[in-house]
């Protein structure tokens, strides 16, 4: 499982609020949701945004709201993974449950920058920045969470596990 | 080996004598909760994974709090789909407008969460409840859906830090004040992934409401969940209120702890947490000259009775200052009744204040007291992130009650004692 893309830089702390405004909480549609991701935090955001993009991100990404609705517009929105230095605990969950892998590389936080072309390789958790050669370590995904994430969620997980998917 | 009160809790729940830090456990759990904003999330989930029916129609709590009474089509839509849900699956703790308050007032008031309950909700304050020796904490929708079913989640045993508060408070000072002094020096990160104790003397003597709001921060440090030891405090709110049989948790004298911090509580001051992060704390009397246009008094943080008593004690006999908007949410039905008999709310609206129907609304910039480009608004709320309450340009400070209905006198942030 591996992802490509340009990184979009952000600072540390990005909250709920900044990756989905409680004003649009009225739905829970992902195309709805994602339309307005990170409008906030980066109002120019998207022009330039390419499907399978990468957000890299300082500690405590997604710190606040418990609301899936975040990592769920992320994902509508074609990023393929997210990479911070320490994501907020309900936001780590969350994003398994919904199929947005996400990495926490301390190292990557550092020193990647906005626009960078990245390589991820989940089963490894190696981070390779295109651009620069440089590469980074993270905690591997293991096979079980690789398979929660190709299923596109937990539930489609389970269902398909139950032979209902 | 000796275990903090959230490991006894967690033990408990797991079916096992002892856990330790970081391990990973299968627990049952209390109760589960969901609001019309994770609640249509949790039952679409909950609905594809085919399960026959809930779990238990009496363990599971649905409460439309945060942007009722409906301000929109989309968002009656929203509740709706929790109506219909309650309805067909008979959910017992269904509390629709009228009969609502906002989730984390509601429940321990309803006696639905009691002292050694593992509760989990889809709302991130679902930590409020530690202030009664409860383990709770908030997830995601999905995890709500798969425990709505299952009546069991998975969860990562914390590791606890201690916070021993000595003393005695000095006047204004209350547990949101506590609160935001450690979330100033631990930061917004600082207990990530972590339980957060709170002990001492000084918690000893505070007030349930005191410690209702400072549990309900917890997660503004990262933490999973706040709590504080059960004692005479606690039973005498509980007694005679708790639905069910609950127990009392204590950590043995030699638990071990990732840190303890020690705080000297007798030189706190009242707080202001200043935009954009709840660590940017710093004594009021240190805020400087900050004009503000709206007041807002309320929310699962500070909209119980104690907090209503401190902003009339200022209020009483005073007029909001021309400039500012000062809007007050009861937390519960009940709590408004109990304001009305003790003639807060009449304090209120002479003062010049508009009172609400309870509701998450302003809080999370929802509804009922948005704000415009460049505004600022003092609120004793939770979070004040990059447009929390409104426009991405407007500013959110955070205080306690009397310290936001004094500054709305004032039309500027002020102490309490600026207006005696």
């Amino acid at each position: 499982m591996e992802f490509k893309g340009r990184t979009w830089k952000f600072g540390p702390d990005v909250d709920t609020d900044a990756i989905i405004p409680a004003r649009y909480l009225t739905t829970s549609d992902p195309a709805e949701l994602a339309e307005h991701c990170m409008e906030d935090a980066v109002p120019s955001f998207p022009p330039g945004f390419k499907q399978g993009d990468i957000f890299v991100a300082g500690k405590n990404f997604g710190c606040g709201s418990s609301r899936e609705h975040a990592p769920i517009a992320i994902k509508a929105a074609g990023v393929s993974c997210v990479i911070a230095r320490t994501f907020a605990r309900i936001f780590y969950r969350n994003a398994f449950n919904i199929g947005l892998p996400i990495f926490e590389s301390p190292e990557a936080a550092e020193d990647v920058c906005d626009g960078d072309e990245l390589a991820v390789e989940a089963s490894t958790g190696i981070i390779t920045n295109l651009t620069t050669g440089r590469t980074y370590k993270s905690a591997p995904v293991p096979p079980f969470m690789q398979e929660i994430i190709a299923a596109g969620g937990l539930i489609n997980h389970v269902a398909a596990k139950l032979g209902r998917g | 080996m000796a275990m903090t009160i959230t490991e006894k809790i967690l033990a408990a729940h797991a079916g096992k004598d002892q856990v330790v830090p970081g391990e990973l456990i299968n627990a049952r759990v209390d109760l589960v909760l969901g609001n019309d904003i994770t609640g249509p999330v949790a039952i679409k989930e909950f609905n594809r994974i085919g399960a026959a029916g809930v779990f238990d129609r009496e363990r599971i709590a649905l409460v439309p709090d945060h942007f009722t009474p409906n301000k929109d089509i989309k968002s009656a839509g929203q509740s709706k789909i929790m109506r219909e849900f309650a309805r067909e699956h008979k959910i017992v703790n269904y509390y629709d407008v009228g009969r609502m308050g906002i989730e984390h007032c509601l429940l321990p008031e309803q006696g639905l969460v009691g002292p050694g309950d593992l509760v989990i909700g889809a709302d991130s304050h679902t930590c409020t409840y530690g202030a009664l020796g409860t383990f709770s904490t908030g997830m995601g929708s999905t995890d709500i859906a798969s425990a709505m079913a299952l009546g069991e989640t998975w969860l990562k045993v914390p590791e606890s830090i201690k916070f021993v508060f000595e003393g005695p408070l000095k006047p204004w000072v209350t547990g949101k004040d506590l609160i935001l002094r450690i979330i100033g020096d631990i930061g917004v990160d600082g207990a990530l992934y972590k339980a957060m104790e709170f002990t001492g003397s000084t918690i000893a003597n505070l007030s349930i409401d005191g410690r209702f709001s400072m549990c309900n921060m917890a997660v503004e440090a990262g933490a999973k969940n706040g709590i504080v030891p059960p004692d005479q405090i606690t039973r005498a709110y509980v007694e005679g209120r708790c639905r069910r049989p609950y127990r009392f948790y204590q950590s043995d004298p030699d638990a071990a702890y990732a840190k303890v911090y020690k705080y000297d509580a007798t030189k706190i001051e009242p707080q202001i947490a200043f935009p954009h992060l709840p660590e940017n704390c710093r004594a009021v009397s240190d805020a400087g000259h900050v004009e503000i246009d709206q007041s807002v008094i309320g929310s699962c943080t500070n909209g119980r009775i104690e907090d209503l008593r401190e902003a009339a004690k200022v209020l009483r006999g005073k007029k909001v200052h021309n400039n500012v908007r000062l809007i007050i949410f009861p937390g519960t039905q009940d709590i408004y009744l109990q304001a009305l008999g003790e003639g807060l709310i009449e304090a209120f609206i002479r003062a010049g204040a508009a009172v609400s129907t309870p509701t998450c609304g302003p809080c999370l910039g929802g509804h009922m007291g948005i704000l415009a480009e460049g505004e600022r608004c003092i609120a004793t709320t939770n979070r004040n992130f990059v447009g929390r309450m409104g426009h991405p340009g407007s500013e959110v400070y955070l205080s306690n009650p009397a310290v936001a209905a004094a500054s709305a006198i004032m039309g500027r942030i002020a102490g309490p004692w600026e207006v005696e």
